[in-house]
This record gives structure tokens, C-alpha cells and sequence, in this order.
């Protein structure tokens, strides 16, 4: 178990609070070393946040979950993920990534993906053990998808699939999930209630949730950021007109949450 | 066929075709779900260069082929992962300089080469007793390793980033799996030869995944398959005077076909009565 109280100041000179999860100082991305994808990210993520960033497609919105997952590195910056690099706090991640390119003929049963997700508790050379089915039927019980589990996954709808993703995420219990335009697959009557899903998940997980559509997920989320190579970001849902002119650079509609209120400014 | 079984080679044959359908009924699963046929089919040629240099020290060619098409295993995996190369350009240039090397080393060979052509395009009846115990030690690598890695290499050919994320060493994991196919790559060079290696890796197990789900059951039908194909194809080889490596390619390449439209027409049956189930909303809540 990784607890939040030890080494609370890092020898790389990060200094994390125990509410903090996520801490990025600093970072700079550049791909092929000339085109800049982050400038320059300072983020603290805190535990029971439901965070959603927002910006536009190319924004840098997948580098930047990449970069908290220590699957891209940064050119410059820090990064801790549970008081710990992200090669190792990964492993309290649950990650679901935008996952539009499978073989649909792949010869996964529902079952198996979910599995999956146990494979960094259940050890090498083994079978998954009695305890690990039982948590990913648990997994596949909090999305509702337990009578799927003999289906082949590539057989499911956009909506379906993108539950099973999550379930194989839940099984690796994480303390924090990291969601890549989950909503890309998903029609949209299945939107409403998969985001009342993730709301109930917010009770004890910490969630990120990554889109270019704004107005779906101002409603859920207690937290946003704004991110187009730059991030905006004030620790709570409060976003400037300005901020999202920046990031989108164009004039934005803004609906105010829970009121009928509509912003629409002139070019 | 029966009467023909009262001859050595013709048993020899006959055992080393299901030993050479074990190893490829089980790789080839993992080579067509992760889609990897080209780099199997570089691993397959560049292997020539083994042979090449086995004749060239003089030594029996399997401690030739078995090092050098890990190697090229090995480089093919590294070279496509850590450089920046398109992986295809990588392994078509690995794959050529592979059976390069094999050209020079056998012309630079003392005397004359025997049976080259046997090892490109396989020689089922020439394989001996101690090629069935070479066959049969590396099936028994091959199966415990799938065995002992099962879980992980469902995962790596289902997705790889996830996979990573949960702490599989993916890269090490992938490099273990071109291994495999190097060592399966030597356990068919007998039977169908290095040119046609890619058709037995790849036929039983793309007709299997037409009907099957799930990747055990795959295996095992891909394992059943590559037998049934290897024996017909000795069998038609025999009976017609054909060379048997490329007999029993076309017998898989004709079932393949087959099968396609077989599975062609039942799901066009299945739609007209409207059995396809398309149930996406529905039992969702």
C-alpha cells in the first residue's frame, strides 16, 4: 500500500500533500523534439476530485493523461503519481483509454478483458487465483455488465465496450481513473447513464475525465480544466470566458451549470 | 496411404507432421491475433542465414538456425521497438540481409551443397529420428512457455498500453513471444521449408478465428487443422509424386479459401432469418 504520509517531501523536490494524487510541475512535452505539445503543466489533482480537461482535438489532452501514466516522458518537468514516479504509482491507476482501434474479431471473451485488469496483483507464471475473479466479477457487477461476460468483446456496442473498459480499470482497485474521451463510442441516450456511473465511482475514487465536448461534461464534473498545449486550471469549475477563447481559439458558448444561461460572444 | 506407413521415412513423416502442427497450431493463434505475419515471415528467412552459416562451420544445421533466428528474432523486436525505423522497413531489411548472409556463407562453403533445397522448401520424408527428437524438445518449450505466460500474452496482443499500465513488462514479454516463433519457425523448416513457413503459421489459425471465440479453443483447432492439412498433404504428395512442403500449402490455402466462403454464406443465411443478434441497448439496466 502506498500511503499518502511518507516521504511527503521527495528527494526530487516535489512536495506532495496527502490530498494530492496527481502532481505535475513544470512539464514540457515535445514530439520529435520540435513540436510542442505541453507547455509548461503545473496540475495538482486531490483526491475525490472529479476533474474533466477539456480542449480541443491535438490539444494535448492524451499526452498529458500519457504523461501521468509514465507512458510518454516529458522533455522537462516533474511528475508524481501517489508520492511515487509514474512507472510504479501507475499501478493505482485505472486507465481507460480511447479505444476505438481493436481487432473486433478478437478472440476475448468479456470475461478475459475484465481479467486483465488484475494482471499486475495476480503475478507471473500464475492462473488469476479465487480472489482475483472475485474482484472482477465485482467489476463487472458495479457497471452492470455482469450478463456480458461470456460475449466476445469486439461484439458489443461502442457503449457496452467502454463499460467493460472501466470494469477491467475498477479491477485493478485504483485510487484514481484516468478516462480518455469516454464518450466517443457511445451513443448518446447510453451517455447520461454512463456518466451517473462514473458519478457513483467518484464516492471513492478519484476520476479524470479527458473530452473535447464541453457542455456533457461540465454537468458531472466538480473540477475543469482547460487544457491546448497550455493548461487553465483554478482548482475548481470556474473557467473565464477568456481561458476558453484561449484554448479553442474561437468564441464559445457557454452554458452555465444547472441555469439556462447562454454566453455567446462576437468574433 | 496405410501401405505406405510400413516405410521408416513415411512414419517419420507422419510424426513429424502432428509434432510441426502442435508448434504452429499454437503460434500461429498469437502471430494472426497480434497481427505480426510480417515480422514471423522475416524471423522465417532470415533463418537461411543460419543454415548458411551452419554449413559453412561444418556443424549439424540446427546449431546454425535455432541461434541465429533467435538473433534475428531478438534484432527484428529491438529494432522495431526502440528505433525510430517504420517497423515495416525495419524487418524488411533485417529479412533480406538475413538470407543474404545465408547466400555468402554457402557459397563461401567448401564443396558441394547437398540438400539446400530441402531446407527453402521443405523435405518431410527426409526427416530423421533425430530430427523428431529436436521437434519434439522444442514443442515441449514452446507449450510449457505459452502455458506458464498465458495470461500475459492475452493481454499483449489484446493492448499492449493497458497491459503496461498494470506493470506487464511488455517489451521483455513481446521479445519471449518473436523467441517462440523463431523456435517454431525451426520445427516447421522440415516440414514446409523456410519459404513456406509463413503459410502453416498463419492458414489454420485465420480459419479457426472464423469460428471460435476464445483463444484456447482457437489453438486447439488450429493444432487439429495444420494436422489434418500436413497428413492430406503427405498423403496427396505421395499418391501424385508432388513436392510435399508446397502440397501441403495449397491443401491449407484451398480450405482456407473454402472455409471463408462457407462462413460467407452462413452469415449471409443468418442475416436472411435475422438471427444476427443485435441487441446493443437492449439489457443494458
Amino acid at each position: 500500500m502506498i500511503s499518502g504520509n511518507k516521504n511527503l517531501y521527495h528527494p526530487l523536490g516535489v512536495d506532495m500533500s496527502i490530498e494530492e494524487v496527481v502532481k505535475l510541475r513544470d512539464v514540457w512535452v515535445y514530439y520529435d523534439d520540435s513540436v510542442c505539445v505541453l507547455e509548461g503543466i503545473n496540475l495538482s489533482i486531490n483526491r475525490e476530485d472529479f476533474l474533466g480537461i477539456i480542449g480541443p482535438n491535438g490539444g494535448g489532452k492524451t499526452t498529458l493523461l500519457k504523461v501521468i501514466l509514465g507512458l510518454v516522458k516529458p522533455n522537462r518537468g516533474k511528475i508524481r503519481v501517489l508520492v511515487d514516479i509514474p512507472e510504479r504509482g501507475r499501478r493505482s491507476i485505472g486507465y481507460v483509454p480511447q479505444h476505438s482501434l481493436f481487432d473486433r474479431e478478437f478472440p476475448a471473451s468479456v470475461w478475459d478483458v475484465v481479467l486483465m485488469g488484475r494482471l499486475g496483483q495476480a503475478g507471473r507464471f500464475r492462473r488469476y487465483s479465487h480472489e482475483d475473479k472475485k474482484i472482477a466479477l465485482h467489476a463487472l457487477k458495479t457497471v452492470e455488465m455482469l450478463d456480458f461476460r461470456d460475449r466476445q468483446i469486439g461484439r458489443l456496442s461502442g457503449g457496452e465496450q467502454q463499460r467493460v473498459f472501466v470494469a477491467r480499470s475498477l479491477a485493478s482497485e485504483p485510487k484514481l481513473l484516468l478516462l480518455d474521451e469516454p464518450m466517443a463510442n457511445v451513443d448518446t441516450p447510453m451517455q447520461t447513464e454512463f456518466y451517473e456511473l462514473l458519478k457513483r465511482l467518484n464516492q471513492r475514487i478519484t476520476i479524470v475525465l479527458v473530452s473535447h465536448d464541453l457542455s456533457a461534461v461540465s454537468i458531472y464534473v466538480n473540477k475543469i480544466a482547460c487544457l491546448n498545449h497550455r493548461l487553465f486550471y483554478h482548482n475548481s469549475k470556474e473557467i473565464t470566458a477568456k481561458e476558453l477563447e484561449a484554448t479553442y481559439q474561437c468564441p464559445i458558448e457557454l452554458i452555465a451549470h444547472g441555469v439556462p444561461h447562454r454566453v455567446l460572444k462576437e468574433h | 496411404m496405410i501401405d505406405a506407413l510400413q516405410y521408416e521415412f513415411m512414419r517419420n513423416a507422419l510424426v513429424a507432421a502432428i509434432l510441426a502442427s502442435i508448434a504452429c497450431g499454437i503460434i500461429g493463434v498469437y502471430v494472426v491475433v497480434k497481427k505480426i505475419v510480417f515480422i514471423s515471415g522475416g524471423i522465417a528467412h532470415a533463418s537461411f542465414g543460419g543454415i548458411g552459416l551452419a554449413y559453412f562451420l561444418g556443424v549439424a544445421p540446427v546449431l546454425g538456425v535455432v541461434p541465429f533466428s533467435i538473433a534475428s528474432a531478438l534484432g527484428m523486436g529491438m529494432v522495431s521497438k526502440r528505433t525510430k525505423l517504420p517497423e515495416d522497413t525495419a524487418i524488411g531489411i533485417l529479412w533480406a540481409i538475413g538470407m543474404a548472409l545465408g547466400v555468402i556463407f554457402i557459397g563461401l562453403s567448401p564443396g558441394y551443397v547437398p540438400d539446400l533445397f530441402s531446407y527453402l522448401f521443405g523435405s518431410i520424408l527426409t526427416v530423421s529420428f533425430s530430427d523428431i527428437i529436436l521437434m519434439l524438445i522444442l514443442d515441449a518449450l514452446i507449450i510449457l512457455i505459452v502455458i506458464s505466460l498465458y495470461k500475459e500474452f492475452l493481454a499483449l496482443s489484446f493492448d499492449e498500453e493497458f497491459a503496461t499500465v498494470v506493470g506487464v513488462p511488455v517489451e521483455r514479454l513481446y521479445l519471449v513471444l518473436l523467441c517462440l516463433i523463431a523456435l517454431t519457425v525451426v520445427v516447421l523448416i522440415r516440414v514446409v521449408g523456410i519459404i513456406l513457413v509463413i503459410a502453416l503459421l498463419t492458414i489454420p489459425a485465420a480459419i479457426s478465428k472464423q469460428f471460435t471465440h476464445s483463444l484456447k479453443k482457437m489453438m486447439l483447432l488450429s493444432i487439429l487443422l495444420s494436422a489434418i492439412f500436413a497428413i492430406c498433404g503427405l498423403w496427396l504428395s505421395y499418391g501424385l509424386d508432388l513436392a510435399s512442403g508446397a502440397t501441403i500449402i495449397l491443401v491449407s490455402g484451398m480450405s482456407f479459401l473454402i472455409s471463408s466462403l462457407f462462413k460467407r454464406i452462413t452469415l449471409a443465411k443468418k442475416k436472411k432469418n435475422g438471427q444476427e443478434p443485435r441487441n446493443q441497448w437492449l439489457c443494458v439496466k
